[in-house]
């Protein structure tokens, strides 16, 4: 398992995928840091912030997972992996590692800004921004992080072509990110209770308000395992086809 | 060392392997032959672990493939059709991944240097897969077999894509390697598996066709030499006089009727022996003048036949 993991950490920095996932995740989220902090004045919000990094996440999870099990069946390197003496489990748990490690280390070095900002605005006191909800959306956003990488997983395992699985995980997550969105439009209780619950964005928007929701962090951590275990059921059922 | 018992493999209402047995002791290299789509690779996956079975059984040492995965495996080497390599890599940096992946316990360094120096890669150690030609790839496939040093090593068209120097290279390090280790290759060249098996199974439409040493199957080739005659004259008559002579085992002929050219007669000795001379004095005697006349040498197809024919009488007799 542990080879499986370095080789496929190893593979992002390879192939010019690591390099532009970290660059762009970079960029982005220093971009909607300037716009929603430092450079907007009044209506300057930390919870803006985080409700667009969120977004950020979501757009970048696919360079991470586009080709972790696509780009094994296309190759038949996936052979070589379900032939040795690793069980499938193992397998898949590895290649979510290694997308998860890829994640956490850019998502930290991105929340650099964070507590720089805020040693500086004590000492000068411009605006107020909460510190605890800028530490809870952190947690909230390391297992949104995994929910979609699990789901791209899924996805990357149910095709051999990687432009496929990008833009199948993208839809999958917008659906999934957006589904509340569509309330306000819809005129039927129980309906707009389910699209609530299964929202990614309805659950952040408690961490944005400052409440610490549990519940939606074991969502998000149920979520990315159910993900996981449907993917290793793709690959026993692909044996007994 | 290896064993299969009456194992099935079924798509949906199809079967790609029906009720295959056999069974294969230390050090014995096997050779599945067969044309395409006749279930070699299915079987080979199934021992492999990477496809399960529909009934039956597969028992590697004393694991079962399905009961005992992780036992079984690690006393296999793989090499599937297609060399499973990553391009990014280099070859030392995959040959490292795989001893890993493995679980390998020992000297890896000096293991690797040793599987390196068996297959001749020795000088490619740091170059990218994916500038490596399509031998060389098949060479680092080898390798990634062998590594961890397993007792069964199964290798799925071995020479597919080699030149000819390559290919006598690759013959000899299996033959090198069925010293101490069980090996099973599929292939659809009958040369390579006459000059590297013990054992030949030949499978057919997801049946084993044949199960039989290689000796037997020369003999078998070499038994009967085959001549096509071409012959102007009544057909009866030349047939009724051929199959006359002493040396002739089986006579037959073409459909042509009384053409010009000749008719097509195709005429088998007994025991091999050379009767092109037999034929022309009798033709010579009998005033019907020889056209064309060229030996016929057993192909792999031939064998096949005239194995599947031999099972089936054999299996008349019985009944």
């Amino acid at each position: 398992m542990i080879a499986i993991y370095k080789r496929e950490l190893y593979s992002f920095f390879t192939t010019p995928m690591g390099y532009v996932y970290i660059a762009m995740f970079w960029a982005a989220s220093s971009f909607a840091f300037c716009m929603t902090t430092l450079l907007a004045g009044m209506d300057s919000s930390i919870s803006s912030y985080f409700m667009l990094e969120l977004l950020i996440i979501a757009l970048m999870t696919p360079l991470l997972t586009m080709k972790s099990f696509s780009e094994e069946r296309k190759l038949k390197t996936e052979q070589l992996l379900l032939t040795s003496p690793v069980s499938l489990p193992a397998f898949v748990g590895a290649k979510f590692l290694a997308s998860y490690t890829m994640f956490v280390i850019t998502f930290l070095v991105s929340c650099l800004n964070l507590p720089i900002m805020f040693a500086y605005l004590s000492e000068n006191n411009l605006y107020q921004y909460n510190a605890a909800i800028a530490l809870g959306s952190c947690i909230a956003l390391l297992l949104v992080g995994a929910a979609f990488i699990a789901l791209g997983l899924l996805i990357s395992a149910l095709t051999e072509n990687q432009m496929v699985s990008a833009v199948g995980t993208l839809t999958a997550s917008a659906v999934l990110l957006g589904a509340s969105l569509a309330n306000s439009y819809i005129n039927f209780a129980p309906l707009r209770m389910v699209l609530s619950w299964i929202s990614i964005y309805s659950r952040f928007a408690n961490f944005n308000k400052g409440y610490f929701d549990i519940a939606a962090l074991i969502y998000y951590a149920s979520f990315a395992f159910v993900c996981m275990f449907v993917t290793v059921r793709i690959y026993e059922k692909r044996r007994w086809a | 060392m290896l064993k299969v018992e009456n194992l099935v493999k079924k798509y949906g209402e199809k079967y790609a392997v029906n009720d295959v047995s056999f069974e294969i002791g230390d050090g014995e290299i096997v050779g599945f032959l067969g044309p395409n789509g006749a279930g070699k690779t299915t079987v080979m996956n199934i021992i492999t672990g990477y496809l399960s079975y529909t009934s039956g059984s597969c028992t590697v040492d004393v694991f079962e493939i399905l009961e005992n995965p992780t036992e079984a495996k690690k006393l296999i080497g793989y090499l599937p059709d297609q060399p499973p390599l990553y391009p990014e890599m280099t070859v030392q940096e995959y040959l490292n991944f795989v001893f890993e992946l493995k679980g390998c316990t020992f000297n890896r360094k000096k293991h690797i240097m040793e599987v390196c120096e068996v297959t001749k890669i020795v000088d490619m150690r740091d170059r990218l897969i994916r500038n490596l030609s399509k031998g060389y790839c098949q060479r680092v496939g080898i390798a990634q077999a062998l590594i961890g040093n397993p007792k069964v090593i199964i290798l799925d068209e071995p020479t597919v894509g080699l030149d000819p120097k390559q290919m006598i290279e690759v013959r000899n390090l299996i033959r090198s390697l069925g010293r101490d280790h069980t090996v099973i290759l599929s292939t659809h060249v009958l040369s390579e598996v006459q000059a590297v098996c013990d054992r030949i199974i030949i499978m057919n439409k997801g049946r084993i066709a044949a199960d039989e040493r290689t000796e037997r199957l020369t003999e078998l080739m070499s038994g009967t030499r085959r001549l096509q005659v071409k012959i102007a004259g009544n057909k009866k008559a030349i047939l009724d006089s051929i199959s006359a002579l002493d040396c002739v085992s089986y006579v037959e002929a073409g459909k042509d009727m009384n053409s010009a050219d000749g008719i097509t007669f195709k005429i088998e000795s007994k025991n091999g022996a050379d009767i092109r001379k037999e034929i022309f004095e009798l033709c010579a005697k009998n005033n019907t003048p020889i056209m064309g006349m060229e030996t016929v040498t057993s192909s792999l197809e031939d064998v096949f036949l005239n194995l599947t024919k031999e099972i089936a009488r054999k299996k008349g007799k019985n009944r």
